[in-house]
C-alpha cells in the first residue's frame, strides 16, 4: 500500500519537474528572444550602413553635407534635430505632465479623475500621422499668424536669447515640432507618473498633513522623493518616444538640411531622413547613409537610455540603496 | 433539400471562382508615384472592360527599377529615362507611358494666378538663394506693371527623392550653368535653401499656407487644388503657361525618332507654344520576363492605355501621348519583342 502511494508520489513529482523544467525553458527563450532581436536589428543597421561608415569614417558624425548627387553624406544635421527637438518637448512635457498627475492624484475631486484618466489614455491612443496632420494644418497656421511674429518682434533682438527666436514665421520648424511632440509623449510619462503617484502610502501624506504641510509641501518633499526613480523611468520612455517620432515630426518639421540657431527655422530629424528619402535611395552608398544614420539614432537613443540608468544608480546610492 | 441545395450552390459558386481565376490575369507593376492616379484610374476601367487587374505599387522609381531588374514586377515606371546602355546591360525596354507638366507655384497675396512671370535663371536663382525678396529687380524685370511686395520668399523642395525633382532641377541645370555648377540634378540634391514638403501633397500644403512661398508641383497638383502657378519663358523666349495644348507641344517637338530607346528628357522643349518643364514617366519591361505571360499582359493593358485610356488621363490632370509617338512605340515593340 505505502508502495504504491510511494509510486504515485514519485510520478507525481517528476510531472511537477518536468513542467517546471519546460516554464523555465519557454520563458528564458522569451527572454533571450529580446536579447537577440535587439543585437539582430542594431547588427543589421550596421551591416547596411558599413559602406558609409567606410567611406566616411568618424567624421560621418559631424559632417553637415548631405549631398546625393556627389555622393557625400553626414549626419550632424539630421543628428542635431532630433536632440533638440526632442529636448524643447522634454522642457514642455515634463512640467506639464508633472502638473497632470499631481493634479489627479491629489486636487482633482473624485469624479473627475477617472474620465480624465481616460482622456489621457485616449491622447496616447491617436496614431502619430494624425498629430502630424493636426500640427501642420492648426497648429502650424495659428503659430505663424499669432505667435511666432509677436516671438519674433519681442525676443529677436535680446543679446543671447534673441538667436534662439528671430526669423521669419514659418510656423513649421524646430518649436513647432517640439510642441507636437511633447504633445505627443506627455500621456506616457503623465500616466506613469500618476501610477507611480498612487503607490505612494497615505500614511505618509497624512502625517505630513497632520504636521501642518500644504498640498504643495507634500507633493514636493513626500510625494516625489518617494517616487523618484520610477518618475525619472517614465520621463525617458517619453524621450525614447520623442527621438524616434518620424511622421509627426516629417510633417512640421520642415525637412530643410540646415543647421539654424533659430527655433522657429525648419531642420531635419534622422527618422525624417531615413522615412523620406529611402524609398528613392538608388544608389548603394545612398542606401548604406540611410541605414548608417538609423544606427546612428540607435546610438543616440542607447546613450540617453544609458544615462538615464547611471542617474537613477545615483539617485538610489544617494538614498542608501 | 437543403443539404442539397446548399452543396450545389457551393459547388457553382466554386466553379465560378475557379473559371473566373483562370481567366483573369494579375498584372504587377511598380515604380514612381507620379502615374498612380493615372494607374489607378487605367486598372479600374481595364478590369471593367477586360476583367484582367493591374496591381501597382507606388514605391518610388528608384523602387521600380530595381524591382524589375530583379524580374519581380512585370513592369516598371520611372520619371528618370534609364540610359540605352544600362538597359542593355540589364536586359530592359523602355517606353513612354504618359506625360504631365511641373508648374512653379506661388503663394504671394495680391498676385492672382497667371499674372506672374518667370523665368528658368530666375527661377535657379530663387532656388540658389541668390534672389530672396519677391520685389527684387530680376523679378521686376520680367513683370513691368505689377505690384511686388517686399516679401521674404521661402522655397519649398521636396524632402523625398522624386521624379518630379528630377525633372526640375534637370531643367533648372539646361538652363542656369550656375545651378549645374553647384547643385545639379538627381532625384534628391543638396537644396542650398528652403524648406521640403513630403510629395507633391506636401509642397502643395506647404506653399498654401505660407505666405510668400514658391514651390514646384505636377499640374494636376496645381488644379485639383487651385493653387495658382506662374508663366515660364521657354526655349523659344515666348512666355507660355502650362496647359495639356503648351504640354503636348513641348512633346512633340520631341524629336522621340533620333532618340534610343525613347531616351528623351522634355525640359526646355524647343517650339513656340512649348512648356519647359513638361515630364514622361517611362514604364521598363524585362526582354527575357520570369513570367512570360505576365510581360505579354502587360502590353495587351499598356496596348489598351493607348487606346481607350486617353479621356481618363486627361481627365486626372495629365497629357496623353501623341498618336505619332503611340506608333513609334509599336513598332518598338514589334522589334524588342518576338
Amino acid at each position: 500500500m505505502s508502495m504504491q502511494i510511494a509510486i504515485a508520489a514519485e510520478r507525481r513529482h517528476r510531472h511537477d519537474a518536468f513542467g517546471d523544467w519546460l516554464f523555465r525553458k519557454i520563458v528564458s527563450a522569451a527572454g533571450w528572444f529580446v536579447l537577440i532581436a535587439l543585437a539582430a536589428a542594431a547588427f543589421s543597421m550596421y551591416w547596411g550602413g558599413r559602406e558609409a561608415f567606410a567611406e566616411f569614417g568618424p567624421g560621418f558624425l559631424w559632417s553637415q553635407e548631405w549631398d546625393p548627387v556627389r555622393e557625400q553624406y553626414g549626419a550632424l544635421v539630421p543628428i542635431y534635430g532630433t536632440l533638440v527637438s526632442t529636448l524643447i518637448a522634454m522642457l514642455i512635457a515634463v512640467p506639464v505632465s508633472f502638473g497632470i498627475a499631481l493634479f489627479l492624484t491629489e486636487v482633482a475631486p473624485a469624479w473627475l479623475r477617472r474620465p480624465l484618466g481616460a482622456a489621457i489614455e485616449l491622447l496616447a491612443g491617436i496614431p502619430s500621422i494624425i498629430y502630424g496632420m493636426w500640427g501642420l494644418f492648426v497648429l502650424a497656421p495659428f503659430l505663424a499668424e499669432h505667435v511666432y511674429p509677436r516671438l519674433d518682434e519681442h525676443l529677436g533682438d535680446w543679446p543671447l536669447l534673441g538667436a534662439l527666436f528671430s526669423g521669419p514665421p514659418l510656423g513649421i520648424g524646430m518649436l513647432t515640432a517640439g510642441l507636437v511632440l511633447a504633445i505627443m509623449v506627455i500621456p506616457f510619462i503623465s500616466s506613469v507618473m500618476r501610477d507611480v503617484f498612487m503607490t505612494v502610502p497615505s500614511r505618509l501624506k497624512e502625517s505630513a498633513y497632520a504636521l501642518g504641510s500644504t498640498t504643495t509641501e507634500v507633493a514636493w518633499d513626500i510625494v516625489l522623493p518617494y517616487t523618484r526613480s520610477a518618475v525619472v523611468g517614465g520621463i525617458f520612455l517619453g524621450m525614447g518616444r520623442a527621438l524616434g517620432e518620424t511622421m509627426a515630426v516629417t510633417f512640421v518639421l520642415g525637412n530643410a538640411h540646415q543647421i539654424n540657431a533659430s527655433l522657429l527655422m525648419p531642420g531635419n530629424s534622422i527618422a525624417a531622413s531615413i522615412a523620406n528619402e529611402f524609398a528613392e535611395a538608388t544608389t548603394p552608398m545612398y542606401q548604406s547613409a540611410l541605414l548608417a544614420l538609423g544606427f546612428v539614432l540607435f546610438l543616440v537613443t542607447f546613450a540617453v537610455l544609458a544615462l538615464a540608468k547611471l542617474m537613477l544608480m545615483r539617485l538610489a546610492r544617494r538614498e542608501g540603496a | 433539400m437543403l443539404k442539397s441545395l446548399t452543396r450545389s450552390l457551393a459547388s457553382i459558386a466554386l466553379a465560378a471562382g475557379i473559371a473566373s481565376t483562370a481567366q483573369a490575369a494579375e498584372i504587377t507593376g511598380a515604380g514612381a508615384s507620379f502615374v498612380f492616379p493615372a494607374m489607378s484610374r487605367w486598372s479600374a476601367d481595364y478590369n471593367a472592360a477586360t476583367g484582367h487587374r493591374i496591381n501597382y505599387q507606388s514605391i518610388g522609381s528608384g523602387g521600380g527599377i530595381a524591382q524589375i531588374k530583379a524580374n519581380t514586377v512585370d513592369f516598371g515606371s520611372s520619371d528618370a529615362p534609364l540610359k540605352p546602355e544600362e538597359l542593355a546591360g540589364s536586359g530592359l525596354v523602355q517606353f513612354p507611358s504618359v506625360m504631365g507638366g511641373i508648374v512653379p507655384v506661388f503663394h504671394v497675396p495680391g498676385i492672382a494666378a497667371n499674372q506672374l512671370r518667370l523665368d528658368g535663371q530666375v527661377l535657379a536663382d530663387i532656388y540658389l538663394g541668390k534672389i530672396s525678396k519677391w520685389n527684387d529687380p530680376a523679378i521686376a524685370a520680367l513683370n513691368p506693371g505689377l505690384a511686388l511686395p517686399e516679401l521674404r520668399i521661402t522655397v519649398v523642395h521636396r524632402s523625398d527623392g522624386s521624379g518630379t525633382t528630377f525633372n526640375f532641377v534637370n531643367y533648372l541645370s539646361k538652363v542656369s550653368p550656375a545651378w549645374k555648377q553647384q547643385v545639379g540634378e538627381g532625384t534628391s540634391v543638396r537644396w542650398p535653401t528652403g524648406v521640403g514638403g513630403k510629395g507633391n501633397e506636401g509642397v502643395t500644403a506647404y506653399v498654401k499656407q505660407i505666405k510668400g512661398a514658391i514651390g514646384y508641383i505636377e499640374l494636376s497638383y496645381a488644379l485639383t487644388n487651385q493653387v495658382p502657378y506662374a508663366q515660364l519663358r521657354n526655349a523659344d523666349g515666348r512666355f507660355v503657361q502650362a496647359s495639356t495644348a503648351s504640354i503636348q507641344a513641348a512633346a512633340a517637338s520631341a524629336r522621340w525618332a533620333d532618340s534610343r530607346d525613347f531616351h528623351l528628357v522634355l525640359t526646355n522643349a524647343p517650339g513656340a507654344d512649348s512648356w519647359p518643364i513638361a515630364a514622361t514617366n517611362f514604364i521598363l519591361m524585362s526582354k527575357q520576363p520570369k513570367n512570360a505571360e505576365g510581360n505579354r499582359q502587360a502590353r495587351e493593358f499598356f496596348g489598351w492605355v493607348y487606346a481607350n485610356g486617353d479621356q481618363a488621363a486627361a481627365e486626372l490632370g495629365y497629357v496623353p501621348l501623341p498618336d505619332e509617338l503611340v506608333r513609334q512605340i509599336a513598332a518598338y515593340w514589334g522589334s524588342h519583342f518576338n
